[in-house]
């Protein structure tokens, strides 16, 4: 399984703008909103819990939304 | 009064967070974060520094530590509770305090004496509200200390009281939002800071305006 966590829509995301700041020194023009978050892998034998997983520890559901991806 | 100061894995500030209480209130003594026990401590420090690492998220791990169980209890019951910095990181991820700590808005670790405001709460009778007493001199040394939450929560929370500290004007380190740097439960009894009170308590650093902040919770020991 895999989980991924980015920011929640509307919460300053520094690391997102400082990534899209460097971009047009590079030569790479014309990306935006670039929102920059976390992908935890795991293995869970009980697949049913892994929401309730999700909001008590992998993301606060105060400042992040979370997707849960079957691989 | 007895104070009670965590000590995490990773923690660094609890020699400093022990000296300032035995100053402001008396007595103190370190609490390992596996025990459970606060058996004759009256009140609880949560100490800055990099629990558990800071993985996953400042605070994120170490809410669910066996002395943290023992502290939420501790606040239920109505005694006191002061996070810094890390420690309120911690707080807040166990949801004994409202709002969480972002990434500061320039990324950059932040280190400088600073001025607060006290803000009036419900339960804090003669801390004489914002403008009666000058700014507190207090040093802030962060990474993650961007206080936010939504909007309508920030409402409720200054219509409580439960602001507890304001960077003042022009001094705001990290972004936070409505320059919060300290916030209270409901009741009063559990507060958290980024700022560090601890290492404001002896003239020698320059000020001993960190004092307050200790005995502000000393009304809630039983």
């Amino acid at each position: 399984m895999r989980v991924l966590i980015r920011p929640k829509e509307g919460i300053l995301d520094p690391q997102g703008k400082a990534v899209e700041r460097a971009l047009p020194a590079l030569g790479f023009e014309g990306v935006e909103h670039v929102r920059v978050g976390r992908m935890v892998e795991l293995e869970a034998e009980d697949p049913v819990r892994l929401a309730e997983l999700c909001e008590k520890l992998l993301a606060n559901p105060l400042i992040e939304d979370f997707e849960i991806q079957t691989l | 009064m007895i104070w009670g100061v965590l000590q995490f894995p990773g923690s660094c500030d609890e020699r400093d967070a022990l000296h300032a209480c035995t100053l402001a209130s008396g007595e103190a003594r370190l609490i390992w974060h596996e025990d459970r026990d606060l058996e004759g401590i009256d009140g609880v420090v949560v100490p800055g520094g990099f629990s558990y690492g800071d993985y996953l998220r400042a605070g994120a791990i170490a809410r669910f530590s066996p002395a943290m169980e023992a502290v939420a209890e501790l606040a239920d019951a109505g005694g006191p509770v002061l996070g810094i910095c890390n420690g309120f990181q911690v707080l807040c991820e166990a949801r004994l305090l409202p709002g969480a700590l972002l990434r500061n808005e320039d990324l950059r670790f932040v280190c400088r004496q600073l001025d607060l405001l006290e803000v009036d709460g419900p339960e804090t009778g003669d801390m004489g509200g914002d403008s009666a007493h000058r700014p507190l001199s207090i040093p802030a040394k962060h990474g993650e200390g961007r206080y936010y939450a939504p909007e309508p929560m920030l409402d409720e929370l200054e219509a409580n009281g439960q602001v507890a500290y304001r960077y003042a004007p022009g001094q705001n380190p990290n972004g936070s939002v409505r320059d919060i740097a300290g916030v209270r439960n409901e009741s009063g009894n559990v507060l958290g800071l980024m700022p560090h009170p601890e290492h404001a308590v002896d003239p020698l650093t320059g000020s001993t305006d960190g004092l307050r902040v200790f005995r502000s919770l000393e009304r809630f020991a039983a």
